[in-house]
């Protein structure tokens, strides 16, 4: 039995996209991995650990479940998840807002003091560098958070973009442990360890606040999971990060809280259709292809990218993503190939499987837009297989409005 | 979880209960554990011949999709259905969960494989890379 994990690194590069996944065999340590200050924590919990990006994080914790429990905790109750992998570029500097501007996508004018966007850094190609949500810390500064194994790739990208303007842009990614607390009993659990009233926090602003003792915490209602949560940013050393891992899973325990790995962290992504870099989108892709359309301001003014979209835009489309539902017995992973009914290969999908919440096999792939219609009929290649499966609407799960 | 002594094994973690000339055929407990949760097993039919060594299905696990290996050759007479519907039910019983029956050609191919002893000193070694 050789088994291939089907979870890949951030990193992947596209033209990796047909290599073969990453051996299961865990706790390998031959080449040396980064760890983030949670890591023995994690293995004395017993979690499976793997190589993600160049780090040895937890895929998940057999011993208080396994993925599936993880991936139900989070949409049901709430799981906690270490995220501190993820990168952290700091702008500072009179020009903050200018550079920012033109690194990244979005409309960062528009974002207030306290308020954070979703965002990507792009190549003058149109196509990405990496995604990024951008947070407001004050006028002359801004945080960008981005993914852990483009960390060093980002961050030399953002200072060689940057260097025109009166700002800095430095890597603080090492000073933070980065804990994620998601699910609809995330703010319960979090508000039993913080002064800030959670209730104030809308999605997608944060505060600053004491949280386990410590003041001055950032406290974000951002995640990964397409449901509500949290992600603080504590000091990374060991004994503090510890002792706040510990106190969240304290204050969420009468809520069945669970440490959840980078396993449900993807299916959990791929129910809500959240873009994972090396996948959905990479150095190959664009905006447009991507659909992420209403994250990127043409209008504010140039940036990086930019004209590159607007020939694109003109030129029409030639692939885009779809979400699939397998009809047949089979599941579409990562890099299968997506046939026509006349076995015409048309796309391939990039991200793919057994979805725990939704109970289906679901895929997000690209395809030609011709291809993309609610019920079309297309065929993902598995095993030599051609398993009927139907484009199906996207996001797969969108989560319940909360009740007034 | 004990490694039944009357199983055989392979380094693949495939376990075959022989039964005179058949065998269940099924996998490890470590190989479910290091798999995580079943979600998926695909079987060959029924009348299938199978070579010893050679894939004779897969299974699948949320995050992992693994080949299955025959441990010895043989002619497929019976597959467990149930399996389809109830994939999780490797998880919660690696040993009992069988997933074909194999009339065997050669019951003398048995002999090259692991004993529960053999195999339980194989994974420990496995463990500690």
């Amino acid at each position: 039995m050789i088994t291939y994990l089907v979870l890949r690194t951030s990193a992947t590069h596209s033209d990796t996209r047909f290599a073969q996944g990453i051996r299961l065999s865990s706790t390998t340590e031959t080449k040396t991995l980064r760890k983030t200050a949670l890591n023995s924590l994690h293995r004395r919990f017993g979690a499976k650990m793997v190589d993600f990006g160049g780090w040895d994080m937890p895929v998940e914790y057999p011993a208080s479940g396994g993925l599936m429990k993880e991936h139900l905790a989070v949409r049901t109750a709430v799981g906690m998840f270490d995220v501190s992998h993820m990168g952290d570029i700091l702008i500072r500097g009179p020009q903050a807002l200018e550079a920012a501007q033109w690194v990244s996508m979005n409309d960062v004018s528009k974002l207030q003091e306290g308020q954070a966007q979703y965002s990507a850094l792009l190549y003058p190609e149109g196509t990405f560098v990496d995604d990024v949500i951008v947070h407001k810390l004050g006028q002359n500064d801004y945080l960008l958070v981005i993914n852990a194994g483009t960390r060093e790739k980002d961050h030399s990208w953002v200072r060689k973009n940057v260097s025109r303007f009166r700002c800095h842009a430095d890597d603080v990614g090492d000073y933070y442990t980065q804990i994620a607390i998601q699910g609809p009993k995330a703010e319960a659990t979090l508000q039993k360890l913080t002064d800030v009233d959670l209730s104030q926090i809308k999605n997608y602003w944060f505060k600053h606040g004491t949280v386990c003792g410590l003041p001055n915490t950032l406290i974000a209602r951002t995640g990964y999971t397409a449901e509500d949560g949290f992600e603080i940013y504590v000091p990374s050393d060991v004994a503090t990060s510890e002792r706040v891992w510990n106190e969240v899973a304290e204050a969420g325990k009468e809520f069945g809280i669970l440490p959840c790995g980078l396993g449900a962290r993807n299916t959990l992504r791929l129910e809500g259709k959240m873009a994972l870099y090396g996948h959905e989108i990479s150095d190959t892709i664009n905006v447009w292809e991507a659909a992420l359309d209403r994250f990127c301001k043409m209008e504010k003014g140039d940036f990086v990218g930019r004209s590159a979209l607007e020939k694109a835009k003109a030129q029409g489309l030639q692939r885009v993503l779809v979400g699939l539902e397998a009809v047949d017995r089979g599941i579409p992973r990562d890099d299968y190939k997506v046939f026509d009914g006349a076995g015409k290969q048309i796309g391939y999908v990039t991200s793919g499987s057994y979805a725990p919440f939704l109970k289906k096999n679901i895929a997000l792939a690209y395809v030609p837009p011709e291809f993309s219609e609610i019920g079309t009929e297309v065929f993902v290649e598995i095993r030599g297989q051609q398993v009927k499966c139907k484009v199906v609407p996207t996001p797969f799960y969108k989560r319940p409005k909360k009740a007034a | 979880m004990a490694y039944p002594k009357e199983y055989k094994y392979t380094k693949e973690h495939e376990w075959i209960h022989p039964q005179g000339n058949t065998g269940l055929v099924g996998i490890t407990d470590y190989a479910q554990e290091s798999l995580g949760d079943i979600v998926f097993v695909e079987l060959p039919k029924a009348g299938a011949v199978v070579g010893r060594g050679k894939s004779f299905g897969t299974v699948e696990s949320v995050k992992a999709v693994s080949e299955l290996y025959a441990p010895a050759s043989g002619k497929v007479t019976e597959i467990n259905q149930d399996l389809n519907q109830a994939p999780e039910t490797i998880n919660k019983d690696a040993h009992r969960a069988w997933m074909i029956k194999l009339e065997l050609s050669d019951p003398k191919e048995l002999d090259s494989l692991l004993t529960a002893e053999q195999y339980e000193a194989y994974v420990a070694e496995e463990k500690t890379h």
